[in-house]
C-alpha cells in the first residue's frame, strides 16, 4: 500500500503534503507519503485540478485541501 | 499641531472620506464573503475535469463560447494552470479554445466583480463581463486561426492518455466545508489591499477636487488607453486594491473606457501568469497572446470611451 500527494511544488500541494503526513502517521501506519512532482503522473489519472491526494496510485481527491481529520477519513475509506 | 489635527477632522472632505471609507469596506467585505462562497459551491459541482468533457467534442466557435463561460467560474491559479492547460490539449480540446479559457479564468474573478460592483454599481459590472466574455471568444478564435500549434512546447502532444476523468465524490457538507475553507483562504489575501485601496480611495474622494484628471486622462486623451494597459501588466497580485483606487480616478476624470482598459489588463495579463505559461509555451505565443488579449482590451476601452462619453 502506498499513499501519494500529487502537487506542482505550489504552497496548497505542499501544505496538503505535510498535512497527510501527519495524517498517516496519527493513524499509527509505517507509512512514507510520496510527492510525486510530474505533472503527467496526475494527467494520467485523469486530474487536472492540483494537488492530488492518491492512495496505491489512485486518485481520492483532486485541487482541494481539506482538513487533516477528512484525511484521515478519506484515507481510512480507501484503504483495502 | 493638535489645533491643524482639529482643524483637519472638522472639514467636510475629512467627513467625506472616513462615511466613504466605512461604507465601502463593510459593503465589499459582505458581497466577498456572500459572493466567494456561492461560487466555490457551484465551482465544486464544476471541476476543470467536466469542463474538460464539456469542451471535448465541440464545434470550434461553441467551444471558445463555452470555454470562456466556464472560464468565468475557475480560478487561474499557480497550482493548476499547467496541468490544466496539458489536460485540455492533449483531450483534443483546440488551441483557440483552450486559450479562450485561459483569458476569462483570470479576467472574469469574483473578487473583480464583487469590487466592481460594490464601488461602480452593476451597469459597469455587468459591462465588464460582456466585454471580458467577447475578448476571450474573439482572443481564442484567432490564436485557433493562426494555426500555431508549433509554438506550444513539444513534449505536450507527445502524451496521450484515455483513462477516464477523476471527479471528487463530496457530499453537500464536504462541499460547504470546503466552500467556507476557499472563501476564507481568499479574505486573508485580499483583505490588506481592499484596506490600503479603499482608504487611499477615500483620501483622494474628500480631497482630491473633481476632474483634476481630466486633462491627462479625460476620453479626448488617445494615449491613456495604452498606457494604463501597460501599466496594468505588473499589478496582478494587487488587483483587489487596484480597483477601488481606479473607482475614484474615475470620479476625479480618467474616463470611463481607460479605467474598464486599466483593470482588465491588471486581471487578465499578469507577469507570474507569463512565467507559468512559459514552462509548456514557447515566449513567441506568450507574446502573440499577450499582444492579441491586449489588443482586444485597447479596443473595449476607445470603444467605451467613445460611447460613454
Amino acid at each position: 500500500m502506498n499513499i501519494q500527494v500529487l502537487g506542482s511544488g505550489c504552497p496548497t500541494c505542499h501544505q496538503l503534503y505535510k498535512v497527510t503526513q501527519e495524517a498517516a502517521k496519527e493513524l499509527g501506519w509505517p507509512i512514507e507519503v510520496e510527492y510525486i512532482k510530474d505533472i503527467d503522473k496526475a494527467l494520467a489519472m485523469g486530474v487536472m485540478s492540483l494537488p492530488v491526494l492518491a492512495v496505491n496510485g489512485r486518485p481520492i481527491l483532486a485541487g482541494l485541501l481539506p482538513s487533516k481529520e477528512k484525511i484521515k477519513k478519506l484515507l481510512q475509506e480507501n484503504i483495502t | 499641531m493638535i489645533d491643524y489635527f482639529q482643524y483637519l477632522v472638522s472639514q467636510p472632505a475629512f467627513i467625506a472620506s472616513i462615511d466613504f471609507f466605512i461604507y465601502d469596506t463593510i459593503k465589499i467585505f459582505v458581497l466577498l464573503v456572500v459572493i466567494i462562497f456561492v461560487i466555490s459551491v457551484v465551482r465544486s459541482f464544476l471541476p476543470p475535469e467536466r469542463i474538460r468533457q464539456f469542451l471535448v467534442k465541440r464545434n470550434e466557435y461553441i467551444g471558445n463560447i463555452l470555454a470562456s463561460i466556464l472560464g468565468i467560474i475557475t480560478p487561474f491559479c499557480s497550482c493548476s494552470a499547467v496541468p490544466l492547460f496539458l489536460g485540455f490539449v492533449e483531450a483534443g480540446i483546440p488551441l483557440g479554445v483552450t486559450f479562450s479559457f485561459l483569458v476569462a479564468s483570470p479576467m472574469i474573478n469574483e473578487v473583480a466583480l464583487v469590487l466592481l460592483f460594490s464601488l461602480f454599481g452593476w451597469q459597469i459590472a455587468l459591462l465588464y463581463i460582456i466585454s471580458g466574455l467577447i475578448i476571450a471568444i474573439a482572443s481564442g478564435i484567432i490564436i485557433g486561426k493562426l494555426r500555431i500549434e508549433h509554438l506550444v512546447a513539444d513534449f505536450i502532444f507527445k502524451t496521450r492518455n484515455n483513462s477516464a476523468a477523476f471527479v471528487n465524490q463530496l457530499s453537500w457538507s464536504d462541499r460547504l466545508t470546503y466552500a467556507w475553507g476557499y472563501t476564507l483562504s481568499i479574505l486573508k489575501k485580499v483583505w490588506p489591499y481592499i484596506i490600503i485601496g479603499v482608504g487611499l480611495g477615500a483620501i483622494i474622494h474628500g480631497y482630491v477636487p473633481t476632474d483634476f484628471l481630466a486633462r491627462y486622462a479625460g476620453a479626448n486623451r488617445w494615449y491613456a488607453v495604452p498606457l494604463a494597459v501597460l501599466f496594468g501588466i505588473p499589478l496582478y497580485s494587487n488587483a483587489a486594491g487596484v480597483i477601488p483606487l481606479v473607482s475614484v480616478l474615475t470620479e476625479k476624470g480618467v474616463a470611463m473606457g481607460t479605467a474598464l482598459s486599466f483593470m482588465m489588463a491588471v486581471t487578465a495579463l499578469s507577469l507570474p501568469e507569463f512565467m507559468i505559461l512559459k514552462k509548456i509555451m514557447k515566449t513567441k505565443l506568450i507574446l502573440l497572446f499577450a499582444g492579441v488579449v491586449g489588443l482586444g482590451i485597447m479596443f473595449t476601452g476607445y470603444l467605451f470611451n467613445f460611447i460613454l462619453r
